[in-house]
């Protein structure tokens, strides 16, 4: 199987792995330990747990701390409805748990636009009385990267806070800078799936969804995960250590792949972008057909999470594609482990699918 | 992909013993209540699920493999709980009894006064439903309609509650029992409840884990994303199949801890101490003690100093060493209260360990009786 998904989720990699275990271990070793206890056991945990959240938050601005959650999904409830905003703006490219979020959290709405190449404009003005803006560092189907530091600075203006969900990027492009609540998840940057953050500029005032223990300064409770939090840490700390090095490795394979699918319309813009990211088109392509006749390659169309659902992509629409073009669009998406061979391979099996279907 | 091979040998070959520190390699563990060691079993299924990395959302064969791997571990979890309905996977039991009582179509009405603070701090403008002085609220108090949460063991006395008759009660008068059974799930059978609060990390499975049962979907209002609907976020797919194969292995173990927990109760009473709640039926893993004349900080130093780990009160407040509200429920005065520590039994736990345990309990409290 080639894997084409990375923005679904990354392999674990073997850093995080060799991370985790020393906590996953059974009666005969001592990292099985609560790290809320007191006993020297739990202080050790704790101390894994601390290490971590370290780790992690140097991929993260300065000035602000680091609370550990489920994932991302629920640092980005806690975000928002933690503020319990009476007005929210968010744009149109926003994963659902944002949309979710805000839909639950009773506030009023302003959704900002994006352009044809999938862009946030830099100039976006924030409507007066908008407590929070919400915008992603890196889009999870296109690849796109959104000027956040320009639309913490609107949102500032505005008397609002901005939420950056940086799932798709942190790690692999610098800090979300001027953003005041960051969420991130720990399976998208090889690390494993059960643990994410939310970052929360000092100074900045949240209310716990998830009462209990008074854990994570009692704004998440819940015992802790050592070797979930040392694996999130280890990933972390080798995404920082290979930042430049993944970059480089991607935007190689971008344009390889680019280069191959040539005929493929790129969606989104093809230089903010995340180049880890290709989501392109070919009209009257029959999408459902193509993942059918290539079983060996694992790749989306559109995100994973709405991808039961059978609606067309929310952010392919707000591109301005209509229902046929969307229809027609496929997301590749590849990392660390991914090979020119791998893209080799996947490039000739698509072009030949997509041809034999007549497009 | 080599990764996955590479990843799997590492896993194998990676030593436990790593980078924790060698003074605490031969430390006494009897805080099982706050957590236990990861069963092999457990250990084993997560190897798997580390294996099968795909997002389980993910359309492909390698999602489509996660989520049925996924979907037999929610099957298997229902199957050794003899569980006739929905398991919804969160990240532990706080998470699950925050979905319970704040997306429960029936509002919280009333918890009992010795609820964990998971649930008290989503009930402050419910009624409390008080305790006797063995820690067990009066089933006739719970006729109530509405959502009524009564956890079925107290995580610091051990004390089971009579939740049949407590369902019974709220039941018939149209209302919805929520259980929450971190400490029991696993070790006893399940509470007759509407629904169940649970975390792996109390039976053998993983830390960051856990689920809430749920007799039927309409019970609850969907708040979007996966797992159906009632919880949104990549499931940790490692997590639900260690969480499985921990609940597989069974609970056989618990006989061996009434035996143990038995002597250990007459010792302590011999030795001049104080069982909390003893006339009550505890679950046979969890004791509390008192030891009249020495804080429990006092006794938790010195057990320290001699490689014993136990907790006054749960892990998550033994930072703080706030007086309990459990005890305060029940009757118990300030200066007593401060005087309790936890022992918890797990499922390793010998008869030489509780020896053990017993021979520094009688030093400690021997060392008081000198001083006074």
């Amino acid at each position: 199987m080639i894997y084409l998904d990375y923005q679904a989720t990354t392999p674990l990699a073997p850093e995080a792995l060799a991370a985790m275990m020393p906590w996953l271990a059974g009666p005969d070793a001592t990292g099985f330990a609560n790290p809320h206890s007191a006993h020297p056991i739990g202080r050790s945990a704790w101390a894994a747990v601390e290490l971590a959240r370290e780790q992690v938050a140097a991929l993260l601005p300065a000035g602000g701390r680091v609370i550990f959650t489920s994932g991302a999904t629920e640092a980005i409830n806690l975000a928002i409805l933690g503020r319990h905003p009476r007005r929210i703006a968010y744009s149109a490219i926003e994963h659902s748990a944002v949309k979710a979020a805000a839909a639950a959290s009773g506030a009023q709405v302003d959704v900002i636009p994006v352009n044809a190449d999938g862009l946030v404009d830099a100039g976006t003005k924030v409507k007066p009385g908008t407590d929070l803006v919400a915008v992603m560092q890196v889009n999870n189907e296109i690849g796109t990267i959104q000027p956040i530091a320009a639309l913490a600075e609107a949102a500032h203006a505005a008397g609002a806070l901005l939420l950056c969900d940086a799932v798709q990027g942190a790690g692999k492009i610098g800090a979300a800078k001027g953003a005041d609540l960051i969420a991130v998840t720990a399976h998208k940057l090889y690390g494993p799936k059960g643990i994410g953050a939310l970052w929360i500029r000092d100074g900045v005032e949240l209310e716990p969804l998830i009462h209990g223990g008074g854990q994570e300064d009692g704004l998440r409770s819940g015992t802790l995960s050592p070797a979930l939090c040392a694996g999130f840490g280890a990933a972390a700390a080798v995404s920082l250590e290979r930042q430049e090095a993944d970059a480089a490795h991607v935007a190689v394979l971008w344009h390889k792949a680019r280069e191959a699918l040539a005929l493929w319309h790129l969606n989104g813009s093809a230089s903010a972008r995340w180049h880890g990211n290709l989501n392109v088109r070919r009209d009257g392509l029959d999408v459902a057909r193509l993942m059918s006749d290539l079983r060996d390659i694992a790749f989306s169309a559109g995100s994973s999470c709405a991808s039961e659902s059978g609606k067309p992509s929310q952010v392919l629409t707000a591109l301005g594609l209509d229902r046929a073009q969307i229809k027609s669009s496929i997301r590749i998406g590849f990392g660390r482990y991914s090979t020119e061979a791998e893209i080799a391979a996947a490039s000739v099996a698509l072009n030949d699918a997509a041809t034999a279907q007549g497009t | 992909m080599g990764t996955l091979n590479e990843s799997a040998a590492l896993y194998r070959n990676c030593s436990p013993e790593s980078n924790v520190p060698a003074m605490i390699a031969d430390s006494l563990y009897l805080d099982h209540a706050a957590t236990t060691p990861l069963l092999p079993e457990a250990q084993a299924e997560m190897a798997r699920g580390f294996a099968l990395w795909a997002n389980p959302s993910s359309p492909h064969r390698a999602g489509r493999a996660a989520k049925a791997a996924l979907e037999d571990a929610r099957a298997r979890i229902a199957r050794a709980l003899d569980w006739p309905g929905e398991v919804i996977f969160t990240s532990g039991a706080s998470e699950a009894l925050a979905i319970a009582c704040s997306c429960c179509r029936l509002p919280l009405v009333a918890a009992s006064a010795v609820e964990h603070e998971a649930v008290l701090r989503h009930a402050e403008a419910a009624t409390r439903l008080g305790v006797d002085t063995i820690g067990r609220i009066d089933p006739a108090d719970s006729r109530l309609t509405g959502l009524i949460a009564v956890q079925q063991v107290n995580s610091e006395t051990g004390v089971i509650q009579p939740l049949e008759a407590i369902t019974a009660a709220a039941h018939g008068a149209g209302g919805l029992l929520l259980a929450d059974c971190a400490q029991s799930a696993g070790k006893i059978a399940l509470a007759d409840a509407d629904l169940i609060a649970i975390s792996a990390h109390k039976f053998g499975g993983p830390i960051g884990i856990g689920a809430l049962l749920v007799r039927d979907f309409t019970m609850i209002v969907p708040s979007g994303g996966q797992e159906r609907g009632y919880r949104g976020g990549t499931e940790n797919l490692p997590g639900a199949l260690g969480m499985a194969a921990a609940l597989e292995v069974g609970s056989g173990w618990v006989d061996r801890a009434t035996t143990l927990r038995q002597g250990l109760d007459a010792e302590i009473l011999a030795s001049g101490g104080a069982i909390i709640a003893a006339e009550a039926a505890r679950l046979p893993t969890i004791a509390a003690y008192r030891m009249p004349g020495v804080t429990a900080a006092v006794q938790l130093i010195r057990l320290d100093a001699l490689g014993i780990a136990v907790s006054a009160g749960s892990a998550c407040s033994s930072g703080s060493l706030r007086p309990s509200h459990v005890l305060a429920a029940m009757g118990l005065g300030a200066t007593d209260a401060s005087q309790v520590i936890r022992v918890s039994i797990g499922r390793e736990t010998t008869s030489a360990q509780i020896d053990r345990f017993l021979a520094a309990w009688r030093e400690i409290a021997a060392a008081r009786q000198v001083a006074a």
